[in-house]
């Protein structure tokens, strides 16, 4: 189906499921409940899900398939989403141009800065692109302020000019960016009991893109051109014997996460039309390798749940505070609570990162091919346990 | 027909001279030994046929082309394939990827974005690449990783993926160390067989004797970087300067 | 252009060379010795630079006495702190600890260094030797983000400035001593002492490998591992404590660059980046290649902060050493002084 294999289609049903029903289960919590704070079903994180999803599948195309590990591919975020700005600011606030062109802009970017950083490997090649990456964030925080609005950002104004739909101000307000008339802020919240379930076009429209990236990577990961790439990384040399030259291989590779990651510049800026130069620092390069190694490396559905896991834990731990703490460990006698409270702090609400950084060792440390490969793992040494029985 | 002319190809690293003024001629269709003590230059030789090493001086032609100064894989592109010594496979991917590669290469050349055709619908490259395995006995073994194989079968995998390409040009680099002697024979037979039925022209390196001397048309001996004698193998035996060169009375 | 101004460049930019220098060497020792990629090595240059923060802390924990002569605004007894050095040792003695807090904290630094190096080597990095290079990456960025992080629970998001002593306050008027006009190239004193401070420490670190039988062991173990490994020799014991000096290397630069540069939580990454550049210009595994990398780039960022230059090329400043290592890249595959196969596969 779709040419895809059997269990790829499953699997491509699966994600379609999630995705689509996340709005409900993201919300297991009654509204007002008390754990209503665990709750991720509105907008506003969920947009960033997929949108990072989609990063992080693009990124999986080159470091999971060639090895190449990139340390800039926030710089393609970066160009995509000031590209979709300027589309919002000149053409129309119709979201299509501009996340269309986010990605063709990265593709341009990620050709020129891959064509050159592919003449080396290994660590020369993370650092060129890092390089890359930092340049980029320098020059756009400063001499480039004209067309990325320096440190302050790019963002839509009133009297843009956009030439196609001439869309000026609604009743005073700049407009907000929308698919053909449909605002990507729009919600439609559903009470269903005690539960609310939010509904959002910019999230499902999100989603929509997430779904098309996720198929063509199968396509890309099942296709002769993927087990190229995944030869790359498993013997370049040998490669070069067998008659492929490498390097269109990877720049191939290079190029399309490239893209990818202009996408979700694109949606980003769709989403909220605001793009700053901190988007292409390499923190943010260095995120995306983050949820990638995360959900594991090399896997179709790894990158896509740990750019999720990453999203949900930022979100539900910054937010954590002592009074929270207080109130959860109100059980215990007061001794114990305060010694809780005290253990836990450093971990929660501005801590957030230190977890982030355990969290990450721990997966590295224990869990080489990320959860998915964990799940993998244990899933094999089951089953084979029971075949060994037999 | 000549299929490979070498003249005059010098090598040196440093102080040593690894290859001194190597002149080699390869008919086509014939399978060409190079034998020779150790350190005699044979791998040497071998590296500069493939792109590895480029030599100091002297040609390499190739069916009237030179293949000196061309990337690896134009020239394997160009037809010749070689089976490496120490197993050199795709140790991440399965036996039957690392046979489908070479067959792709053949097929597609040296890069083609086919990013959207499933791998499973090549059945022309896989039933290919399946009869090569079989060929070489390894018919039940192509969903095993590479890497889980022993090393008798990674080298048979090395040359599974050597003739899926029916190159013009195979070379060999001792193809049956570290096999069993049921292997080798077997190896031999495919070779034979192989050899006959495609006119295959190929250059073999073995220490073993019995591999030669059973496969080979023609024989050149090697020593200390230059070729002393190239003769038909009944010539060989009982040749003074070979019998020198491997006891090392030479000088 | 003047050459004075152009001297005066070269000074500006020995300085930041000197710490990239210093942690690029470290960097290099780890990755030539142990085989890892060390992306923690600028934490623990922010590490070293807490030291002397921490010791600052401590030399200046005071008790606090009532004067009850004096009131203060609210009428009440004047509360006086007085730091337990000055109690113990007599306040000119006490104040002129306090003073050198910094050179003093150089002592307190070393074995702190050296006892975190041993502890993260035997501890994590050991595990990590026939890892990918991508996993030490990983695994190290991971443990940057948390010593960061620790240090930040504890000491504040903020810049906490820490002073050189007195006797190093002021400048030297570099210009008149080489014939320029008094007041034309002036070099603050403590950053002349941290340029000789970190000659001292390359050259101790290139007298060590050179010199001793140690270091004899662990230059044939960076040539060649394996066989060093097949001679009987314990590398490992040996590996550990090359990791320890290179710790305390790293917290030395740190603990110097205070008085340069107040230091806060992030300055670790902050340097670890431009380090990791100077590395891969220097070649990897080349010592030489690292120590003169960091100097050519420190100077090169301190030519392009220059007006003339920024007038000229806008932006240049901020992204020279990135443009430099680009360019030395493709021109030199393997950098300045590298060698072949190193870190390529």
């Amino acid at each position: 189906m779709l040419g895809l294999s059997r269990n790829d289609f499953l699997l491509l049903l699966f994600v379609l499921l999630l995705v689509a029903a996340a709005p409900m289960f993201l919300n297991p919590f009654p509204e007002g409940s008390e754990f209503a704070q665990f709750n991720a079903g509105y907008p506003d994180l969920m947009q960033r899900f997929v949108i990072f999803g989609i990063f992080a599948i693009g990124f999986n195309i080159l470091f999971g398939l060639t090895g190449y590990l990139s340390f800039g591919h926030a710089a393609f975020l970066g160009a995509g989403s000031y590209a979709g700005v300027w589309m919002l600011k000149l053409l129309t606030i119709n979201v299509i141009p501009a996340i269309v062109v986010s990605t063709l802009v990265a593709g341009v970017f990620s050709l020129i800065i891959g064509y050159i950083s592919l003449r080396r490997s290994g660590i020369y090649f993370s650092i060129l692109t890092l390089a890359f990456a930092q340049m980029s964030f320098a020059l756009a925080a400063s001499v480039l302020t004209p067309i990325t609005g320096g440190e302050t950002g790019l963002q839509t104004a009133l009297h843009d000019p956009r030439i196609l739909d001439g869309a000026g101000s609604v009743g005073g307000n700049i407009p907000a960016p929308s698919l053909f008339g449909l605002e990507m802020r729009h919600s439609w919240q559903v009470n269903v009991g005690d539960w609310l379930w939010t509904f959002n076009v910019g999230y499902y429209l999100s989603a929509f893109v997430l779904m098309i990236a996720f198929y063509i990577a199968i396509r890309i990961f099942r296709s002769p051109f993927g087990m190229m790439l995944k030869a790359v990384k498993s013997n370049n040399q040998r490669l070069s014997y067998t008659g492929i030259s490498p390097r269109p291989y990877t720049l191939a590779a290079f190029v399309i996460s490239g893209m990818y990651a202009g996408l979700a510049g694109g949606l980003m800026v769709a989403m909220d039309p605001l793009a700053g130069a901190e988007r292409m620092q390499w923190t943010a390069s260095g995120e995306v390798v983050l949820m990638t190694i995360l959900g594991g490396v090399g896997t179709l559905i790894g990158p896509v749940l740990g750019a999720g896991l990453i999203k949900y834990f930022e979100n539900i731990f910054s937010k954590i505070n002592d009074n929270l703490l207080h109130q959860w460990f109100a059980f215990m006698p007061d001794g114990l609570e305060d010694f809780m409270v005290t253990i836990i702090h450093p971990f929660v609400g501005k801590g957030w990162h230190l977890t982030l950084g355990l969290m990450f060792m721990l997966v590295v440390i224990f869990l080489p091919g990320g959860l998915i490969g964990g799940l993998t793992g244990l899933y094999n040494r089951v089953f084979r346990r029971r075949s060994k029985a037999r | 027909m000549d299929a490979l002319e070498v003249r005059g190809v010098n090598k040196r690293f440093g102080g040593l001279q690894a290859l001194n003024d190597v002149n080699l001629t390869v008919e086509e269709g014939r399978i060409h030994a190079i034998i020779g003590p150790n350190g005699a230059g044979k791998s040497t030789l071998l590296n500069c046929f493939v792109g590895r090493l480029t030599p100091d001086s002297g040609t390499v032609m190739f069916h009237g082309q030179n293949l000196l100064g061309k990337q690896p894989h134009q020239i394997n592109q160009a037809g010749v394939s070689r089976v490496f010594q120490t197993p050199e496979i795709f140790s991440d991917l399965t036996v039957l990827e690392n046979v489908m590669i070479p067959a792709l290469a053949h097929r597609d050349g040296i890069f083609e974005f086919n990013a959207f055709k499933p791998l499973r619908k090549e059945t022309d490259i896989k039933q290919r690449a399946i009869d090569v395995l079989e060929d070489l006995g390894m018919e039940d073994k192509v969903d095993m990783m590479a890497s889980s194989m022993s090393r008798g079968d990674k080298r048979r995998l090395e040359m599974a993926m050597g003739l899926v390409q029916e190159p013009k040009l195979l070379l060999l680099d001792e193809p049956t160390a570290g096999m069993s002697r049921a292997d080798t024979n077997n190896t031999i037979d495919v070779l034979r067989h192989i050899g006959d039925s495609r006119g295959l022209t190929m250059i073999i390196i073995e220490h073993d004797m019995h591999v030669v001397f059973s496969l080979a048309d023609r024989i050149s001996v090697l020593a200390q970087g230059t070729v002393i004698v190239e003769d038909a193998p009944e010539n060989i035996k009982g040749n003074v300067k070979v019998q020198e060169a491997y006891l090392g009375g030479a000088h | 252009m003047e050459l004075s101004a152009l001297l005066l460049q070269v000074l500006n930019g020995l300085d930041k060379g000197s710490a990239y220098a210093l942690i690029a060497l470290g960097l290099t020792l780890i990755f030539g010795t142990l085989g890892v990629v060390n992306f923690a090595h600028g934490a623990l240059f922010m590490i070293g630079a807490f030291c002397a923060v921490t010791l600052q802390k401590i030399l200046t924990t005071s008790f606090i006495t009532l004067d009850e002569t004096k009131t203060d605004f609210l009428g009440k007894p004047l509360k006086i702190k007085t730091p337990y050095v000055e109690e113990w040792f007599g306040q000119t003695a006490g104040q002129a600890i306090i003073d050198w807090a910094v050179p003093l904290a150089i002592l307190f630094a070393i074995p702190v260094m050296l006892l975190i190096g041993f502890i993260m080597e035997r501890g994590l990095i050991k595990h990590f030797y026939k890892r990918p290079h991508a996993d030490q990456i990983l695994v190290t960025f991971g443990l940057a983000i948390v010593l960061q992080e620790i240090i930040k629970a504890y000491f504040g998001a903020n810049q906490i400035p820490v002073p050189a002593p007195e006797a190093f306050i002021g400048s030297l008027d570099f210009g008149s001593l080489v014939g320029f006009d008094p007041g034309v190239v002036i070099y603050p004193y403590w950053r002349v002492v941290y340029f000789v401070f970190a000659m001292i420490i390359i050259a101790a670190v290139f007298a060590f490998l050179q010199f001793t039988t140690f270091g004899m062991v662990v230059r044939a173990g960076m040539a060649d591992r394996e066989t060093v490994g097949l001679l009987g020799i314990n590398i490992d014991k040996r590996f550990t404590i090359m990791f320890g000096i290179a710790a305390a290397v790293a917290g030395l630069a740190g603990v110097m660059y205070t008085p340069i540069n107040p230091p806060n939580y992030h300055m670790g990454m902050d340097f670890l980046v431009i380090s990791f550049v100077v590395v891969v210009v220097g070649g990897m595994g080349s010592l030489g290649g690292a120590v003169l990398a960091g100097f050519i780039l420190g100077i090169l960022e301190s030519f392009a902060s220059m007006r003339e230059v920024i007038e000229f090329i806008p932006g240049i400043n901020q992204v020279v050493i990135y443009l430099a290592a680009i360019v030395i890249l493709l021109a030199r595959p393997r950098g300045l002084l590298g060698r072949k196969g190193v870190m390529e596969s």
